[in-house]
This record gives C-alpha cells, structure tokens and sequence, in this order.
C-alpha cells in the first residue's frame, strides 16, 4: 500500500482586528490635532508662519526666478556626460534591456508575494493603487528629466520602456512559483546583456562614461562585486578557525574605521604603486570601483554576519545530525535564511552607496555632481551664481532614487515578516 | 554473528582528521595572504626606488614648503606637524558638529512624535529629505550656494557692530588677553573644584532627605561668582575684542571661516536627519506602560519627557548614536572639496608637494582610525555606566 503523504495545511492566519476607523469633521480634526493646548496652538501659528514663507521662497525660486536653461543645455551633460554622440542609442537599448528584466522579475515577485499572502506566511499589505503609490519618486524623477530635456523623441522612448516593463511584469505574473530561480538567471543574464549592448561590438568601455550613467554603474557594480566579497568575508569572522577570523575582523573593522575618501585616495593615488610596473595600470573608473568594492565589503559583510547570527543554532545542528559537511550545511542551510533576512539591509548598503558615489567627485571623475559644477564654469554660464540651480537638480536625482529606493525597502521588510512570526 | 566493525577502531588517516585538517587549512589561508601582501610590498618598493621616492616614512619629518593658515604653523615646519593641525582642524568639526547633531536631532527626534500635526509634519519632511541627499551635496550647496555668496566685506552686514558676517566668514566679539592670567585661572580652578563638590553635596543631601537639589543652580552659581572675583583680583586680564572691518579682512574678534561654517552646518543638518531618526525609534522602544504610567501620574508632557522617556530612550539610543558621531568625524574628510584645512586636504598638499601616496595615504588613514577609536571608546563607557545591569 502506498503511503499517502498528507499536503500540510497551512495554519490559517486570522485578519487582524483593525480598530474602527473614525471619520472626524475639519474642524474637529484641527483642534486635535493643531490647536489641544495654548502650546500647541502657538506652535502651530508659529511653524504655519515660518512654513508657508518658506514654502513661498522655495515656489517662487523652483517657479520663477531659477534660470534653468543651465540645467535644460546641459541635460545631456548630467545624463551621460562624454559619452560619444553617436553611440547614445546603446544607453537607450540597455535602458529597455532593465526595464524588461525589472518587470519580469517584478511580475514573478508579485505573484509569488500574493501564494505567500494566500497562504499565510506573509501579511497582507499595501491597498488601493499601491503600485502607482510605490512608483511616485520615479515617476516625478522622470517627468522632471522630461521636462527639462523638452524632446518628443526622448518621451516616447521613454514611454516605451515603460510599456516594455508592463508587458513583462504581466509575462513574469504567469510564471509557476517553481520557475522563480529561472527568473532570476534570466534578471542576472539581462544585466549582464545591458552591461554588454552599451560596451561590446564597437562601443563605450566604462572609462568613458559619465554623468548619471556613472552614478549608476558605480552603485550597481559596487554593490554587485562587494556582495560576494562581503558575504565571504563575514562567514570568515563567524569561521571557528582563528587565523581566517582575525584576519577577516582585521580587514573589516580597519576599512570601518577610515572615511570612504582616503579608500579612494589610496585606490586614485597608490593602487597603481601595489601593481607591478609591467602591468597596464587601470583607469580611474576602474580604480574608483576597486575602492567601492573594497569598502562596501566590509559594511556588507556587517550586515550578512548580522544575518547569519539570526539564523537559529539548532538549524545547524539539525544539518550536522543529519550528516552535512561544515560547507554544504553552510551553502544549503545558513546562507539562504540569513541572506533573506538581510536583504533590507543590503538595500540600505546600496542606498549609502548610491549617495556615496558623489565622492568621486573629488578625485576627478564626471558623475553628476562633477557635472553640476562643471556646467558653472560653461562660458554661457561663468560667474552666474547658478551652482544652486544645478545643485537643486543633482540633489533632487539623488534624493528621488534613494527616497523610493528606503521605501521599496521598509516595504520588503514588512513583506519579510520581521515582526511577523 | 561477527560483526566488522575493525575500521571504526583505527585512527582516521590523517587527510581525514579533523584537527589536523583545521591546521593545514588554517596554514594554507595564512600562506596566501602572506604571499599577498609580500607580493605587494616587493611592488611597492620596486615602484617607489623607479619613481626616485623613499620607501620609508622619513618624508613626515620633511620640510613642509606650505603654508596653512593656522598661527602655530609656517612652512619650515614638518610634514607631521602639518597632519598634526590637520588633526586639530578635524577635531574642530567633529566636537562641535556632534554637539550641535546631537541637540538638533533630539529636538526633531521628539518633534516626529510630537501631537502637533504640523510640526510632526515638518519634521518628517526634513528627515526625509535631508537622509536622502548625500552629504558631499549639503556642503557644496552651503559653500557655493550660500556662505561665500553673501556680500562680500565692504557691504558685508554688521549687527550692532558686535557681529560680521560677509562672504570672508563670520567675526564673533572675543576676549584678548590684557594682562597676567595665572591669579584668573588659579581662582578659576578653585571655584570649579567648589562647584563639583557642592553638586555632589546636593545630590548626596537629595538621595537622603529627598529636598529639591538645586544642584545645576548651586554649582553654576559658584562657577559665576568665581569668575566674577577672578577677573576683578587679577587686575581684569580680559579685554573685549570687537570685529573691526578693514578693506581686505577683518581685525579683531573671533573669525570663524566661511569654509568652517559651510562643513560645520552640513555635517549637524545632515548628521542631525539621521539622529532624529534614532531618537523616533528609541523613544518609541521605551514601553507604552511608561508613558501611561507618567500621564496617570499626572506629569506634564514636558516632564514626561525628560524624567520618564527621554533618560530610557537614551538607553537605548547610545550605541547606533556613537555609529553616528564617528560617521559625522569621517565625513568632516569631506571637507576637502571646498578647501577647509582638515587632515585630508592637509594629505592631499602633501602629497602634492611629492610626498609617497601611498606612505602618506597609511598616515592619513592611521589618524582616522585613531579618532575612530577614540570616539569608539569614548561612547564605549558611556554605554557601559548608563547600560541597565544585572539583567
């Protein structure tokens, strides 16, 4: 007789109560909430006053007294700096690239989320109009980019990679949960094809990008070669042998111990000292992402061995009884519960990260800070005064992708289940 | 029935003993990076002899050959010395920055919670912006955007002749010294001595009757008057300096530069943002219990604040604090992009002026990690007396 081998039920979650949500009028509302007590009120008056005058300055210089042009010339500049005229289109087919691999990546996240809610090892979340909730700092992001860059041409492209992202998150939503690793090779194979349709077959090797593509490239390849460096360096400080654990702590603790700026002076500066004199020495971009990843690693590897203390001790003890090697119990059972619970963190990393690449600015490379103040010293714009312009641009470019980027986090961090147990 | 077990018995052969595998393993790691690190030293030094620079550190004790503007410092001096004011300016930003974060934080921390919609409002908003751009930005946009940008020194604003601000900095009033101190700071010394024994006398008189201490007021007032009698029975050593406006700079007073102010400002705004965020969530760790508890006191919220929530979300709040003051101590190497003389620019002309980078790069990093530690094991105490023991 074969043994019937039972589905097991998954426990039912029960919906929290919520209480009742309470409708209040305006004016009951506002004297709650503004005017309780004399001290609030005065805090009120006093903040309302100082607010909307500064709302006013803010407007009237955004609307009215800003010369944008500096920033409407040299949108370009900001966007890809010197990178030949002629091969733009292979930024433009990298963009579709990532947009079909995000989408079809989002697509299979959002369906496997919902078996997840569905069968109760997630919380249910979210709401109306979620997804053009989540997209709002992008969306602004790229209406401002538009505005400013005035082009039919650049709006349907534009528009485009938008359609080309829907129609594959409506493709990844009707791949099995089963597939999901697929779908990950197929993301990962994607970046690799973006990378390679803007340098291989005649184009523009990384030396010669600039502007927000260098932003971005530094981030994304920072994080993407510091993550397995990280991840190793802090299994080697949970290691139970001595000398790959001082070691790894030593790496670790001196890279946290010096400002981000003097990493990348001893990459501009000296890498080229450490390499035999035979050698090619690498160009800047590439000595800037050495220092990245050098330094990166050792907060990742902060954050991963966060993740691998959480991973309960009796995991690795039921791997041992059940015969794994130190490695596989290691690759198969600690690795994959600890990494999913430090993804949070990992996007944090990648935040500081974006921001942190305005830093190279300082050894003298062109990513948008460079930009915004090269444009400055333009003849059409010398001794203008229109650094604030610029800088309102680049801060906002760096302040929409971080912004979404936090709240993508605390997002996945509630989808998670921390707090959920 | 026999069974075979003679295998089990015998000693594993020794590429399956666990120890002396650790050992090999161990031994191979260290052989690799041995061989690493020899492999870039022998470059290193290859590189440096071909390029006619000194493998060793001797060039800190050479001549400088530039100048900063720092009274206790000329171009005779050494390369070290030269770090040394470059340290001194660091620590200028960083004790005053994580001062003023700290206080700022704390004030839009507890503003976030506030049960004022529009302050909570605002407060948000500040957080969330200011997290969110990165802080190489803030001090540009300071420095370029406002500080040097004001009028400059002949236009330049005075406030009751006290005060000058123009794009050459701001000029506060200051003492001089007129005459002899020691008599000054002898009586000084003693008034401070009087007012720490008189808190303690407060506080001991206060755990034992429970009557109001007083103590702040009881040892500021010894510490006034015996600055009052100091200054008079030493013969009033102190003059005020007042900014006087000349055509290229300002005389007297105390200047504090626009490159100073653009970097002080941004690292306590930006600093400031991510602190506030700490106090939100430390506040919001303190148990509900204790706030329902102070309000069935009947405690007012200011003194809910301060005697119940603020002292345990302190608690809480030291260690991701300490992350953020030495986070502000290595951002003030940002300095470096407008000019303020700390230890970075000061590496940055060294190495200018032909010193090895990679030897002065080491030396830079060297003093990093020494304020990194210092502030490390500052916050490290103060962690150890207000943690909550014997839980």
């Amino acid at each position: 007789m074969a043994t019937r081998v039972d589905t097991i039920e998954p426990i039912p979650v029960p919906e929290p109560e919520r209480p009742p949500t309470r409708r209040v009028p305006p004016q009951e509302w506002a004297r709650e909430n503004l005017f309780s007590t004399w001290w609030n009120s005065l805090l009120t008056v006093v903040f309302g006053a100082a607010l909307a005058w500064a709302l006013y300055k803010v407007t009237r210089f955004v609307f009215f007294d800003a010369q944008w042009q500096i920033v409407e010339r040299n949108l370009r500049n900001f966007v890809v700096f010197h990178f030949p005229r002629g091969e733009t289109w292979r930024v433009w087919a990298a963009l579709f690239v990532v947009a079909g691999a995000v989408g079809l990546g989002a697509g299979a996240a959002a369906t496997r989320r919902e078996i997840e809610v569905e069968e109760g090892r997630a919380p249910a979340g979210g709401g109306r109009f979620l997804l053009v909730r989540r997209a709002v700092p992008l969306v602004l992001l790229v209406a401002v980019l538009l505005a400013f860059a005035r082009s039919l041409e650049a709006t349907l492209l534009v528009l485009a990679a938008a359609a080309v992202w829907l129609v594959f998150r409506l493709a990844g939503r009707r791949v099995p949960a089963r597939h999901a690793r697929w779908v990950a090779a197929i993301v990962f194979a994607a970046l690799v094809a973006a990378y390679l349709t803007i340098t291989a077959f005649g184009g523009v090797p990384w030396d010669r990008w600039g502007g927000l593509l260098l932003t971005v490239f530094l981030a994304v390849g920072g994080i993407a070669l510091s993550f397995p460096l990280g991840v190793l360096l802090a299994l080697g400080r949970r290691s139970t042998l001595p000398v790959v654990r001082w070691v790894c702590i030593v790496y670790i603790e001196l890279i946290r111990g010096v400002p981000l700026i003097t990493v990348l002076f001893m990459a501009a500066f000296a890498l080229g000292f450490f390499l035999p004199a035979t050698w090619d020495k690498p160009g800047l971009i590439t000595r800037a992402l050495v220092a990245f990843v050098a330094f990166t690693a050792a907060y990742v590897a902060e954050v991963v061995r966060g993740g691998l203390q959480s991973v309960p001790p009796g995991q690795i003890e039921a791997a041992q009884a059940v015969g794994l090697s130190p490695l596989r119990t290691t690759r198969l059972i600690v690795l994959p519960q600890a990494l999913r619970a430090v993804i949070p963190g990992l996007v944090g990393q990648f935040i500081s990260l974006f921001k942190d690449t305005s830093l190279v600015f300082i050894i003298g490379l062109t990513e948008i800070l460079a930009v915004a103040e090269i444009a400055t010293k333009q003849p059409d714009f010398l001794g203008q005064g229109l650094i604030v312009e610029t800088l309102l641009f680049v801060s906002f470019i760096y302040w929409a992708g971080s912004y979404w980027m936090s709240r993508e986090s605390q997002r996945l961090e509630a989808r998670l289940g921390v707090g959920y147990r | 029935m026999a069974v075979a077990t003679p295998a089990l018995a015998k000693r594993p052969p020794p590429w399956r003993n666990v120890r002396v595998r650790r050992w090999a393993l161990q031994a191979l790691f260290l052989l690799v990076v041995v061989a690493v690190v020899v492999w870039i030293y022998e470059n290193l030094t290859d590189n440096l002899r071909a390029a006619n620079q000194r493998t060793d550190f001797t060039f800190l004790r050479q001549q400088a050959g530039f100048a900063i503007p720092d009274p206790g410092f000329s171009s005779a001096d050494t390369i070290f010395q030269a770090f040394l004011v470059g340290a001194k300016n660091t620590a200028k930003v960083a004790f005053l920055g994580i001062l003023l974060a700290t206080v700022l934080g704390v004030v839009i921390g507890v503003a976030r919670l506030s049960t004022n919609w529009l302050v909570r409002r605002a407060a948000a908003i500040y957080v969330e912006t200011l997290r969110n751009i990165p802080v190489l930005v803030i001090i540009l946009f300071w420095y370029l955007g406002v500080l040097i940008r004001l009028r400059p020194l002949d236009e330049g604003s005075d406030i009751l002749g006290l005060v000058n601000l123009s794009n050459r900095g701001l000029v506060l009033p200051w003492l001089d010294r007129t005459g002899g101190t020691a008599v000054f700071f002898a009586v000084l010394a003693v008034a401070a001595a009087a007012a720490v024994a008189a808190f303690l006398w407060r506080t001991r008189r206060f755990d034992r009757t429970g009557e109001p201490h007083r103590r702040v007021l009881w040892a500021g007032g010894i510490l006034v008057v015996g600055l009052v009698v100091g200054f008079f029975a030493s013969g009033m050593p102190f003059g005020l300096s007042l900014p006087e406006r000349g055509e290229f700079a300002t005389a007297g007073g105390f200047r504090l530069s626009p490159e100073y102010g653009a970097l002080l400002i941004a690292l306590t705004l930006y600093t400031a943002s991510h602190i506030a965020e700490i106090v939100r969530g430390s506040i919001l760790a303190v148990q509900k219990g204790q706030t329902e508890a102070a309000n069935a006191l009947g405690l007012t919220g200011f003194q809910r604040l301060r005697y119940v929530v603020l002292p345990q979300a302190f608690r809480i709040s030291v260690p991701p604090m300490a992350n953020q003051y030495l986070n502000l101590t290595k951002n003030s190497s940002l300095g470096i992009a407008i000019g303020y003389y700390e230890l970075t620019r000061i590496y940055r002309i060294s190495v200018a002026q032909a010193a090895p980078a990679p030897q002065a790069t080491l030396v830079l990093m060297l003093f990093y990690l020494a304020f990194s530690l210092f502030i490390a094991g500052v916050t490290n105490l103060i962690n150890r007396r207000l943690a909550i023991r014997g839980r």
